[in-house]
């Protein structure tokens, strides 16, 4: 058995769906973060198959999608650092990481 | 003598009213001397043009090419020469008369100013040789004749009479100007010689043409003061007497027959123009000597009087006879100013008593303004061989060849005016004084009475055939001559004579001896109520203008548009801010439904 580029795109969407669940559902801001970063892993995964099955004239795959991947990781580890700054912020604020008890941002 | 002539004259009270009016209006009679100068040196030169040959001069002014090319230009021929000798005669002897009439009058070098700024406008009209240049001066003579009128602007009936009488002459100049943007762009000419080759070419409806004739009419209208836009003239006369005299009576009055007759070639291509101009004459002819047989206000008689000569003349020109028309306008400058300046004088003498209940008995007292009073009101009124008489009689002949009941009309607005006047003269000057003042009254100084007796003895023979063919030029002479021939002069001079007859006698009978006015009819006293009928009108127009933009500026604009306007971007906002509840995670699940939504819709609906 080979592995196709569905059954990649398959893992991905699962991810993705695992992970935007998870953004639904779960309460606590620091899981929704986790998961949000598994929704950019999602992305990253079915870039990274395109890559491999898109091969050119060359035999050579695509190059284009796995750089445009490590950009992907490299704005991510950012977000992540500014992300974290902001729920430590708001815990300082707020006493709590619960997304439930953040709800005043309404009229 | 060249053709750059006519521009002093023309020049000569413009430079008077430029100096006066900016320079020694103060000084009243520096100014008083420089307007009788300008005045005088327009006389003269009128003189000279009028013994020199016809000239036409222009400058070209505005220049678009083929479309439209505007001139101020001068020119000089039969009609204007007339006119020239009449405006700056009548208006050099008033002139000398205002400088004793005004001569304690406080703004005395305004007067004088205005009076040249009058004079200017009004010589501009006579020499126009295109309609553009005669509007521009049409409306300057109307200005001036505003600042006249008002001259005593402290007074609030002075002040209004201004106002009504630029208002409403301001509709009649409406209509002219539709006229000649009517003419210009059937044509694209506005000169009156280019018009005159033309228009015979132009192709034309046959309403076009008339509603164009009688739209350059209604200009004639409002500054010949006819009805319906008859109603500023009496009040106008609560300018200073000479104004009345000059503007309102010999001159300015006549501005509107003079360029009807000037573009009579417009007027005649149109018969149903001509019925309407001729219907209207006599109508303002008949309706204006009724309302005078009521007044009791010297001035207001003789406005009136006015009024009606000036229906007399329209009625000529609509008859097609602008010959015969002229011919009255020439001899009505003389005996109407004559008249005028004469209530002046009984005004001055009288210390500004104008009720002719409250005279009486003056020409004993004032022997030389009563004869020439009466040599005007005879004048006026169709004694045979005066001024008057033969002119009216031109005017009746042509409504007995054209039209019965017009001739029938016009003949009893002759009688009525020998009735009237009869009645002023026996009134205010036979009997026995009825106040103190009447019985002090007494001749004004020579220059008051001097120009009296000029007047006077113009009023006598300005209609006498070897003066009036020589003034009129042979054109109009030869008119006249044409329809004398076609029959019943006869007939017409002796109604004519009969009408005088019997209107004199009858006022003489009724109002020799009278304490008070032995008749009563107050709808001739009330002015057929128009007055009150266009007050009323006017208030009610405005009063259903006023509460239609009322209800659309509360409704349409600051209901629907503005309370509308942000009502609706309020409630919406109030419906959208519901869904903003503040969690977060919905915000999210939200936002994953659209992207889902969207790509289905990009990626498998179509």
């Amino acid at each position: 058995m080979t592995l196709t580029l569905n059954d990649y795109l398959l893992v991905s969407g699962l991810l993705f769906a695992i992970g935007f669940a998870g953004v639904i559902l779960r309460r606590n801001i620091i899981i929704i973060f986790m998961c949000l970063e598994l929704m950019l892993n999602a992305a990253n995964l079915s870039l990274v198959a395109f890559s491999r099955f898109h091969v050119g004239a060359n035999g050579l795959p695509n190059y284009n999608a796995q750089v445009l991947v490590f950009f992907i990781i490299t704005v991510a580890a950012a977000e992540v650092a500014v992300g974290l700054a902001i729920i430590v912020a708001l815990y300082r604020a707020r006493q709590t990481t619960h997304v439930e008890d953040i709800n005043s941002l309404k009229f | 003598m060249n053709s750059h002539f006519p521009w002093f004259i023309l020049g000569a009270p413009l430079v008077s009213a430029f100096v006066i009016l900016l320079f020694t209006r103060g000084a009243h009679k520096l100014s008083a001397s420089i307007s009788v100068g300008a005045v005088f040196f327009a006389f003269v030169a009128s003189v000279f043009a009028f013994l020199g040959p016809d000239t036409h001069d222009a400058i070209s002014w505005i220049d678009l090419g083929d479309s439209l090319r505007l001139n101020i230009g001068v020119t000089v021929d039969a009609l204007s020469k007339v006119m020239l000798l009449v405006v700056t005669g009548v208006g050099l002897l008033v002139h000398l008369y205002s400088t004793v009439y005004m001569g304690r009058d406080e703004s005395e070098g305004r007067f004088f100013g205005c009076l040249s700024l009058f004079m200017f406008s009004m010589l501009g009209i006579v020499l126009a040789d295109n309609f553009a240049m005669m509007f521009i001066f049409w409306e300057l003579v109307g200005v001036s004749s505003y600042l006249l009128i008002g001259h005593w602007f402290t007074r609030d009936s002075a002040a209004e009479a201004a106002k009504k009488a630029f208002l409403t002459n301001r509709i009649g100049d409406f209509g002219f100007m539709i006229g000649i943007l009517m003419l210009w762009s059937l044509t694209g000419a506005v000169g009156f010689a280019e018009l005159r080759e033309k228009l015979p070419l132009a192709t034309y409806t046959p309403t076009f043409m008339t509603v164009a004739a009688l739209a350059i009419f209604c200009g004639a209208v409002g500054k010949s003061a006819q009805v319906p836009l008859h109603v500023w003239l009496p009040d106008a006369m609560e300018g200073p007497t000479p104004v009345s005299a000059l503007i309102h009576a010999a001159t300015m009055v006549a501005a509107g027959v003079y360029m009807l007759a000037r573009v009579f070639f417009v007027m005649q291509l149109s018969a149903t123009a001509l019925t309407v101009i001729a219907v209207i004459g006599v109508v303002t002819a008949l309706l204006a000597a009724l309302m005078a047989t009521q007044q009791d206000d010297i001035k207001r008689i003789l406005a009136y009087s006015t009024l009606s000569q000036l229906g007399y003349m329209v009625m000529a020109v609509g008859l097609a006879a602008p010959g015969a028309a002229m011919f009255h306008l020439f001899t009505h400058a003389f005996f109407k100013a004559l008249l005028f300046l004469g209530a002046g004088a009984v005004i001055h003498a009288l210390h500004h008593e104008q009720d002719i209940w409250r005279m009486g008995g003056l020409s004993a007292r004032m022997k030389w303004t009563f004869r020439t009073f009466a040599v005007g009101t005879l004048a006026l009124t169709g004694c045979p061989f005066l001024a008057g008489f033969f002119s009216k009689d031109a005017i009746l002949l042509a409504a007995y060849q054209k039209s019965l009941p017009i001739f029938a009309l016009a003949l009893l607005t002759a009688f009525l005016t020998a009735f009237y006047m009869t009645r002023l003269v026996v009134v205010a000057f036979l009997g026995k004084a009825r106040t103190h003042e009447a019985e002090h009254g007494h001749d004004g100084p020579a220059a008051m009475t001097g120009p009296l007796l000029i007047l006077g003895v113009l009023s006598v023979v300005a209609g006498w055939s070897f003066i009036a063919d020589r003034a009129l030029g042979p054109e109009i002479v030869h008119g006249l001559h044409e329809m004398h021939g076609a029959g019943g002069a006869g007939v017409v001079m002796t109604l004519a004579t009969l009408a005088f007859l019997v209107g004199t006698a009858g006022g003489w009978l009724l109002y020799t001896g009278a304490a008070r006015d032995p008749i009563l009819i107050p709808v001739f006293r009330d002015k057929f109520y128009f007055d009150e009928l266009y007050a009323a009108l006017i208030a009610g127009t405005q009063d259903v203008l006023g509460s239609a933009t009322s209800w659309f500026d509360k409704w349409i604009l600051d209901g629907v548009i503005v309370r509308g306007l942000s009502g609706a971007t309020w409630g919406l906002g109030f419906v959208l801010r519901f869904l903003q509840w503040g969690n977060l995670q919905a915000y999210a699940f939200l936002f994953g439904v659209g992207v889902v939504g969207l790509m289905y819709l990009l990626v498998f609906r179509p």
